[in-house]
Parts: C-alpha cells; sequence; structure tokens
C-alpha cells in the first residue's frame, strides 16, 4: 500500500458544538482549535496521546472562527463572530490577552499574519479588511481598511514573500503596498 | 476495517444493480426517495411563517413537490428544498430559510446534507438569498444573535 494516513488519535474538542478551525504552530508542536464554544484549545502530546495543554476562555463572546499563529511562533490571532480579533501572548504553556483589536461591524470570518510577523489582516461580513501594524512594544494600530468588495469576505491570506495580501468574497481582491 | 467490508458491500450491491441481477432494490429506489421526501415535509409543513399566524403549508410557502431526496451514499441523503417566499423581502425569505435548516437539523430522523433554495423567479436577489441560506457560517451566526433565535423558535416550535 503507498503512502497513506493513519489515525492517530480522535479527541472531543469542543463539547455540544463546532470545531471550526486547526492551527498547527509554525514548530509544529501544538495544534490550537477554536470552536462554537466560544473557547480556543491549545493541544501538544505527552508521550503519545494528545492533551489539551491550555484553554483561552475569556477572550470572546461568540462563536471563534478562525485561529493563526504568528510566524515566530509567540503569538496567537484568533478571529471572532463577535466582530473582534483577540491576540495572545504564549508564555510557556500559558496565554495571556494581550489586546483586543475591534473595529469590524459585524462577524470576523478570517485573520492572517503577514511573514514578517509586524503586519496582521482581518476580514468580516461588513464586506472590509482591515490591515494592523503591531511595533515591539505589542502595540497594534490599524493602517488600513480595505472596502473594494460588495458582500462578505470570507478569507484573507498574505503573499509568501512580499507585502501582498489576497481575499476573497464573491470575488478575489489583490492588494499591495 | 470496518470501513473496507462497508465499501465492498456497496461496491458489491452497485454491481449487481448495475448488472440487473437485483431488480427490487433499483425498484425499490424512487419509492425511498419519496417516502423520505415525505418525511421531510411532513416537518417543514407546521413550520410558522415568522409575520403571519399561519403555518408555511397554509401560505404555501412549501408544498409536497418542492422536496426532492437523493441518495448520497449509504444512509446518507441529499435534501433540496424550493419554497416560495410569501413576500419578496429578504430578511424574511432567510429567516424562513434558517426555521427549515433548523426544524431539519434537530428533527429529521435520517443523515443529511440540505440544500435550500428560493424558487426561481420569486425575487430579484435569489442568487444572493441562496448563498446566505446555504452559507454554514451566515446561519450559524444568525443562530448566535439571540433575537434571531427567538424568532426561529417560535416558529419550529411543535404544535401542542
Amino acid at each position: 500500500m503507498k503512502d497513506s494516513l493513519v489515525l492517530l488519535g480522535r479527541v472531543p474538542a469542543h463539547p455540544d458544538s463546532r470545531c471550526w478551525f486547526l492551527a498547527w504552530n509554525p514548530a509544529g508542536t501544538l495544534l490550537a482549535s477554536c470552536g462554537g464554544d466560544r473557547r480556543i484549545r491549545i493541544w501538544g502530546t505527552e508521550g503519545d496521546t494528545w492533551v489539551c495543554k491550555s484553554v483561552l476562555s475569556e477572550g470572546h463572546q461568540r462563536t471563534v472562527r478562525k485561529v493563526a499563529w504568528s510566524p515566530c511562533g509567540n503569538y496567537l490571532a484568533s478571529a471572532s463572530f463577535d466582530a473582534t480579533t483577540c491576540i495572545w501572548k504564549k508564555n510557556q504553556d500559558d496565554f495571556e490577552c494581550v489586546t483586543t483589536l475591534e473595529g469590524h461591524e459585524n462577524e470576523v470570518k478570517s485573520v492572517a499574519w503577514a511573514p514578517s510577523g509586524n503586519l496582521l489582516a482581518t476580514c468580516s461580513r461588513d464586506k472590509s479588511v482591515w490591515v494592523w501594524e503591531v511595533d515591539e512594544e505589542d502595540e497594534y494600530e490599524c493602517v488600513s481598511v480595505l472596502n473594494s468588495h460588495t458582500q462578505d469576505v470570507k478569507h484573507v491570506v498574505w503573499h509568501p514573500s512580499q507585502e501582498v495580501s489576497a481575499d476573497r468574497g464573491p470575488g478575489y481582491c489583490l492588494w499591495g503596498r | 476495517m470496518e470501513r473496507v467490508s462497508g465499501l465492498l458491500s456497496w461496491t458489491l450491491s452497485r454491481v449487481l444493480w448495475l448488472s440487473g441481477l437485483s431488480e427490487p432494490g433499483a425498484a425499490r429506489q424512487p419509492r425511498i426517495m419519496e417516502e423520505k421526501a415525505l418525511e421531510v415535509y411532513d416537518l417543514i409543513r407546521t413550520i410558522r411563517d415568522p409575520e403571519k399566524p399561519n403555518t408555511l403549508e397554509e401560505l404555501e410557502v412549501v408544498t409536497e413537490s418542492c422536496v426532492q431526496v437523493q441518495e448520497l451514499h449509504e444512509e446518507d441523503y441529499l435534501v433540496i428544498i424550493r419554497f416560495t417566499p410569501t413576500v419578496p423581502h429578504c430578511s424574511l425569505a432567510t429567516l424562513i430559510g434558517l426555521c427549515l435548516r433548523v426544524k431539519l437539523q434537530r428533527c429529521l430522523p435520517f443523515k443529511h446534507k440540505l440544500e435550500i433554495y428560493i424558487s426561481e423567479g420569486t425575487h430579484s436577489t435569489e442568487e444572493d438569498i441562496n448563498k446566505q441560506i446555504n452559507d454554514k457560517e451566515r446561519v450559524a451566526a444568525a443562530m448566535e444573535n439571540p433575537n434571531l433565535r427567538e424568532i426561529v423558535e417560535q416558529c419550529v416550535l411543535e404544535p401542542d
């Protein structure tokens, strides 16, 4: 039999609700999951089993739709239907919410870090894409609000090497600095 | 291991059916789909309209023929509903779509994938509405809105 996937384990992650997204950290050692129970869970292995290392529960009032690790692996951004995006800082096994990005009018559907780690993009049902810049003191500032979509913007990604982002509503948009 | 033997028996039944060796099975298909469609209709006809004190059946928003069921895999079905909103009002159409989805999600006993559409020609922004009704993010977010949720709960409440 050729290379195939082998199921290693099954874990109940978000009780009585949907798990909306999963993200591996850059080192490949931790898995972040987020769900309809408004929580984020961080998973790691202890020997052969997957265990929940941390539960981030004070960040959001509604479904957490997406989580994204920063390129350095020390931060986690979470996008929620409550219209906010939380930035969590990793401190060994604990995570602390260092800031909450507000501005979108309704559900934030996606969040993505630029490869440099200095920029973050969020997109929402309010048809806009917001670009945030972070400095060395962990201060976030919105540097741009992009309004070219006519409907919900569901997904946003950054170009691997340039400061360009692409997002998808009913059509695709490509943005450059 | 279970999955392999399941696949084997599915393949076997398909081969038999295609070679005409299991005629009764082939003839059963349309009747099963009709029965399933009736099961679906039985659940949606009593849903109340969000604005009027009538059921969707009374207002002819749904009819028996507006439900179609197809088999996707063994014991997994695709249910397609085309409803006719009473007025060309966006939010009402999406609300009815939400009620249909919630009722079936909770009460339909067989595994199903649901597609809901407003019947062609009944609305100017048909495409947008259809997209919204079938968008799982929009559906989930709407059910997190306490006001919308309350309306939906009232509409799908089983008559005593």
